[in-house]
């Protein structure tokens, strides 16, 4: 049997090495922070923008790493860590138009920080405090999806909305709306997201797909899901697909924005593989020393998205030591709200199950809810027993 | 002797003790060696051994070939079991969750459900589906629900739901020998999962060599005689749990009747019992509307009302998705408050 057609372990050989250097993609800043320019991805951004950049990562970093840390003390059910994949949410997030509108999956803390969602509403989600955590509508946000790669058919079907509606190729720049669909790279295998794929391809849909690989789907390595590249897959869909590098924060910005013009201008879809890397658990009731191989982790922290960025501002004299030490403190100071917003959100009452399950009231609900409510009375009556 | 050996029937010939999730992994794996059409697929089922732990060891002992992880398509690997079963395989594939049951509905039951009756007998899908349910752990709306009544509605295929160390090896060994297709239903919190609330029921005495347990077959977790208290999955260990309380507080002497599967229910066995007790409790971790709370009542209602003394109790989940917040989400599970209540009320005690 051939070796392409034996199945591999996940901790078994890799097809691609890790990390950057035998990768081809966008790349706009090297890890040692040196500018690159390639052609078709021109960029030119102002001192204030590169300086936002790096305030979007190390707040992002910093708002994840406490909620991890929320989650070890039990102030949380659940966290799904974003750490390694900063720049490519970042950089994703700050490429949309205020009028675009997003799908995330679990992981992209990055996107609802840059549609402006209080990361305290995002902490009572995972808390279990609220049902919904925000409202779609107010932030040009989908909620998170965590049946994998179902949204990406609701992105399409989204896009195919305001294409009907008429938003896109006006060449008005503030009515023409792109849609932004996320997904990891496990979810590439899914009907779903290639069945979204066929249909923003025929009907021309105004959608970029936006695929982080970070290299793992829980244990399995992404050549568990691809033997090529899977930008390439793009091209058998009839859209373009563009690798990123996913570290790489001025990169994804450009292409991503490259992307949405694109579908903005009723040019139809494309497809982003942002090549990044989860440096943390896959949630945190994950144990990745199962799986992880050995020295990887510490390959990719050479190429950390900050750490490059911070070059690039060395060098081109946009930050100094007293700036970063001013987003340090700011840093802290995030760090210390979200500590104390997860602490004080509200339990939510118990009867608030019952809330919409259906559009109007609901006989069979209703029935259930005074069922709930005698069976809660009856413990108050019987002084609190059982 | 703990009451499962003796309802069990078979004398032990080991005092050896495994949790649910050993004992599941070391019934596909004698079944494995012994056939070489036996093979397992999924999602993160190989280094890691499944995420629930149904498959430790597996790729060690059988190698990538026969132990596969699969790329993220649950309509893929299930599609894809379906057709090796018909050309003579055993796969056996894991969905992960069985809320994910939305995303190859159809591959299940218009196909794997379907082919045997379609063909007028002339193909056979002899395969297992094994997928984990339940909740009580926060997962929220799409991760914890337990679904067997929604499997069981649809003909075609056998649904075993183990709660038992000894339960779990013995159903996936008959299940992976029986020519129909058969799910396995494992709830998360029978495992004996390091991680999770242990029940000590978790951990029991299971017998070395290769066994069956027959489907179909229920099972009395704890004899009793002022009411039938039938249940399933890990609600029997909440149930039985209740009941011994109940029986030690002078209450009420409870029977409690493990299913252990729902395609073919065993209603003569919900019949014997609830004939001799005339009062009638269901505790069933699905919703509580259309499922198999109100299947197990008319059993008994088809035959013969008047046995019962008492109105049925029904405890299930209300008719809400399972909430995320802990407090929300244990107010819906059938807990021991809840099971308690209902035995009381029943006895009228
Ligand atoms: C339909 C479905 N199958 C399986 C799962 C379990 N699961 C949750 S996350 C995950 C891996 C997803 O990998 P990827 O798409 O690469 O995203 P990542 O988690 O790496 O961000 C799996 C298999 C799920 N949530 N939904």
């Amino acid at each position: 049997m051939s070796d392409l057609a034996s199945p591999r372990g996940p901790a078994g050989p890799r097809s691609v090495p890790p990390g950057g250097e035998a990768i081809d993609f966008v790349q706009l800043l090297t890890p040692d922070g040196a500018r690159k320019r390639p052609a078709e991805y021109p960029l030119d951004v102002d001192a204030d923008t590169l300086r936002g950049f790096y305030r979007d990562l190390v707040l992002l970093r910093r708002f994840d790493t406490e909620a991890t840390a929320l989650q070890r003390h039990g102030e949380l059910g659940l966290w799904a860590p974003l750490l390694g994949q900063e720049a490519a949410q970042i950089g994703a997030g700050r490429a949309l138009a205020p009028q675009d509108f997003a799908f995330p999956t679990f992981r992209e803390h990055g996107l609802t920080w840059c549609r402006g969602v209080d990361p305290a509403q995002v902490l009572a989600l995972f808390r279990g405090a609220s049902l919904g955590g925000w409202d779609p509508a107010v932030h040009n946000l989908h909620l998170y999806s965590i049946v994998i790669g179902t949204q990406v058919l609701h992105a399409a079907g989204y896009a195919m909305g305001i294409q009907r509606d008429g938003h896109v190729g006006t060449g008005d720049p503030a009515r023409d709306t792109a849609v932004l669909a996320c997904f990891g790279d496990g979810a590439t295998s899914q009907g779903d997201v290639n069945e979204a794929f066929v249909f923003a391809s025929v009907f021309n849909l105004p959608v970029v797909f936006f695929c982080q690989n970070n290299q793992f789907a829980i244990s399995e390595p992404n050549q568990r899901q691809s033997r090529i590249p899977l930008y390439r897959r793009a091209s058998g869909f009839g859209f373009p697909g563009v690798r990123v590098d996913g570290n790489d924060v001025l990169a994804v910005y450009a292409v991503t924005r490259d992307a949405l013009d694109r579908a903005r201008r009723g040019e139809g879809p494309t497809f982003i593989e942002a090549y990044t890397y989860r440096m943390g658990a896959h949630t945190t009731s994950d144990d990745p020393s199962r799986y992880r191989p050995t020295g990887e982790l510490e390959h990719w922290q050479q190429l950390d998205p900050i750490d490059r960025l911070v070059e690039y501002l060395l060098l081109t004299q946009t930050g100094d030591e007293r700036y970063f030490a001013e987003i340090a403190a700011e840093a802290d100071a995030l760090g210390v709200r979200v500590r104390e917003a997860c602490r004080s959100i509200p339990n939510p009452l118990p009867e608030s199950m019952f809330d919409h399950v259906h559009v109007e009231p609901h006989a069979q609900v209703d029935a259930d809810r005074a069922w709930f409510r005698a069976y809660q009375s009856s413990f108050e009556t019987a002084g609190g027993a059982a | 002797m703990t009451a499962t050996e003796t309802s069990q029937g078979a004398a032990p010939t080991t005092t050896r003790r495994l949790t649910t999730a050993k004992a599941m992994s070391e019934g596909i794996a004698q079944e494995m060696a012994a056939n070489p059409e036996v093979f397992y697929l999924g999602e993160d089922v190989g280094a890691y051994g499944g995420i629930f732990g149904s498959t430790g060891g597996l790729l060690d002992q059988f190698g990538p070939q026969r132990v596969i992880d699969t790329p993220i398509s649950e309509t893929a690997f299930i599609g894809l079991a379906v057709g090796a079963a018909t050309e003579g395989m055993r796969p056996i594939a894991e969905l992960m969750f069985v809320d994910f049951m939305g995303v190859c509905l159809d591959q299940i039951y218009n196909h794997m459900a379907k082919i045997h009756y379609e063909s007028g007998g002339n193909v056979k899908v002899p395969m297992v589906l094994t997928t984990a349910v339940g909740g009580g752990y926060s997962d929220a709306a799409q991760h914890s629900q337990c679904l067997w009544g929604l499997f069981a509605h649809l003909p075609g295929m056998k649904v075993v739901v183990p709660s038992t160390p000894y339960d779990a090896k013995g159903l996936m060994i008959s299940a992976i020998r029986d020519d129909n297709p058969v799910v396995y239903m494992f709830h998360k919190g029978v495992m004996g999962l390091p991680w999770m609330a242990k029940n000590p029921r978790a951990t029991d005495v299971v017998p070395e060599e290769a066994y069956e347990v027959p489907i179909g077959k229920a099972r009395i977790a704890r004899p009793g005689t002022d009411c039938t208290v039938v249940t399933i999955s890990l609600s029997v260990h909440h149930a039985t749990d209740v009941a011994d309380r109940l029986a030690a507080d002078g209450v009420a002497d409870a029977e409690v009747i493990d299913l252990r599967s729902l395609v073919p229910l065993d209603r003569e066995s919900i019949w014997e019992s609830v004939a001799r007790t005339g009062r009638l409790v269901v505790v069933d971790e699905d919703y509580l509307s259309f499922g198999m709370s109100g299947e197990v009542v008319a059993t008994v209602t088809d035959r013969d009302p008047s046995v019962l003394r008492a109105p049925v109790q029904r405890v299930a989940v209300p008719d809400v998705p399972i909430p995320y917040a802990r407090g929300l989400e244990h107010a819906v599970l059938p807990n021991a408050g809840r099971i308690e209540a209902a035995i009381r009320a029943v006895v009228g005690a």
